[in-house]
């Protein structure tokens, strides 16, 4: 066991960790942070995408003991500081984003992501971003209604298929 | 996944001596490795993570004008710091899965794994790269030996990838939409020397030149040139997404589009 060191969602953290012990393993069972899911624990579905140093990546996909010293994201992160849902959380409750929320975590980072590097996208350009984000109740057209809203562009003639 | 012990150096020296040790293996991004451990498909006794080698990230030019390439950049940083200078090479690299995999994934383990449908076997084949190790510079034409397998040697790393720049190139991928792998890749590249043509995703042999395309391109550089061509669908890959026959005719019809677009 060895120890990492790490800041999650501004507060600094640490913790006794295998060679073998995913991020996302040490994020939910290291620190209780279970906002983050992991879906296929395969690197394909994107349920798992948390930001390390301002970048998505798939924390099934990474060891924690790589990351240490980094700064990492999750979605208990994503709420303002009173507690309200953030911009991008509230443009998925607005837009019925989610249906059972098991991808949501991920969907909200990796759009999270998309928003920090290119604020008004296109619907292409969400759609291809959030290739490796994939939703089992299959409600994409409201999750890329809920993050083009999210980036303030006008929605309403947008149909909620 | 079995246990290991992890270690992560600073230097390529440092790591090379980490490697010596029975068993241990090079980590780049892991979105290979750790899918196949969690597989049980490896056991190594030791992971060396290149991720915080300072000396193999990046992307910058050699005196000789090639585009260097440290075996640990992620393809994002390609994608986003070869652009001015190699476009065709930032494409490819832009266009790998996903972001989260582009953040993580590198170069060096995408060579290194040499997937038969992987896309930068064919830019460092089409480009005529040099792979340089810790030990040595191989080039292109004697990297690549098939499924899976490299002219590496166990503990090996690939410190950089040296690309000549060409006159024109262009990658066109046909794209498997579920794992976003090549389901047909060809890469063009038009140099002072002739036309290389390297294809991805459509062999059993993995990466591999098309020898009758590069001599008639050489000759006559546009999409026409090839018409008249065709490939044997002998020894091409059929699966539930294409019959070998289906991939022979890719293999052309990706040149073309590759040649339009260079
Ligand atoms: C969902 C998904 C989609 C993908 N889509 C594509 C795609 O469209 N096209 C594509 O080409 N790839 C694709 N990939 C693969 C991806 O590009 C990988 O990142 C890449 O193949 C391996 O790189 P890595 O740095 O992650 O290597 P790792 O997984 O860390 O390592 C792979 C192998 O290379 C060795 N290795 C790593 N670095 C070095 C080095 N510097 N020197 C020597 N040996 C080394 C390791 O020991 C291991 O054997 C995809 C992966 C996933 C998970
Ligand atoms: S749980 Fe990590 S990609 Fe599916
Ligand atoms: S809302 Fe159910 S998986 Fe996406």
């Amino acid at each position: 066991m060895t120890k990492v060191t790490m800041t999650v969602n501004g507060r600094a953290v640490s913790g006794e960790v295998e060679g073998r012990t995913l991020l996302s393993a040490f994020l939910r069972e290291g620190l209780g942070l279970t906002g983050t899911h992991v879906g296929c624990d395969t690197s394909q579905c994107g349920a798992c995408v948390v930001h390390v140093d301002g970048k998505a990546v798939k924390s099934c996909t990474v060891f924690a003991s790589d990351v240490d010293g980094a700064s990492v994201a999750t979605i208990e992160g994503m709420a303002n500081p009173d507690g309200t849902l953030g911009r991008v959380q509230q443009a998925f409750q607005d837009h019925h984003g989610l249906q059972c929320g098991f991808c949501t975590p991920g969907m909200v980072m990796s759009a999270a992501a998309l928003l920090a590097e290119n604020p008004k996208p296109s619907e292409a350009d969400v759609r291809h971003y959030l290739e490796g984000n994939i939703c089992r109740c299959t409600g994409y057209h409201n999750i890329v209604k809920a993050v083009l809203a999210a980036s303030g562009q006008d929605v309403s003639g947008m149909a909620a298929e | 996944m079995y246990a290991f012990d992890f270690e992560k150096p600073k230097t390529v020296a440092e790591a090379a001596a980490a490697l010596a040790r029975e068993d241990a293996m090079p980590l780049g991004g892991g979105q290979t490795l750790i899918p196949s451990l969690k597989q049980h498909l490896a056991a190594p006794s030791a992971l060396v993570s290149l991720t915080g080698i300072a000396e193999m990230r990046g992307v910058c030019t050699g005196d000789d004008g090639a585009l260097c390439v440290g075996g640990a950049t992620p393809h994002a940083a390609v994608a986003a710091d070869a652009a001015g200078k190699y476009p065709a090479l930032a494409a490819l690299a832009g266009n790998i899965g996903d972001p989260a995999v582009r953040n993580r994934g590198t170069i060096g383990g995408s060579l290194a794994n040499n997937d038969p449908a992987a896309d930068y076997p064919a830019a460092v084949l089409g480009s005529g790269a040099t792979i340089v190790t810790n030990n040595r510079a191989i080039a292109a034409d004697d990297f690549f030996e098939g499924l899976f397998t490299t002219a590496l040697e166990p503990g090996e790393i690939i410190v950089e990838v040296r690309f000549p720049v060409p006159e024109r190139a262009a990658y066109a991928k046909f794209q498997q939409p579920a794992s976003r792998f090549a389901l047909t890749g060809v890469f063009v590249a038009k140099t002072a020397d002739g036309v290389r043509v390297a294809v991805t995703g459509a062999s059993e042999d993995g990466v591999f030149r098309w020898a009758e395309a590069e001599e008639a391109l050489s000759e006559n550089f546009s999409a026409d040139a090839i018409a008249g061509l065709s490939v044997s669908a002998e020894g091409m890959v059929g699966d539930l997404h294409g019959t070998p026959a289906y991939r022979a005719n890719l293999v052309k019809v990706m040149t073309q589009r590759a040649v339009r677009s260079a």
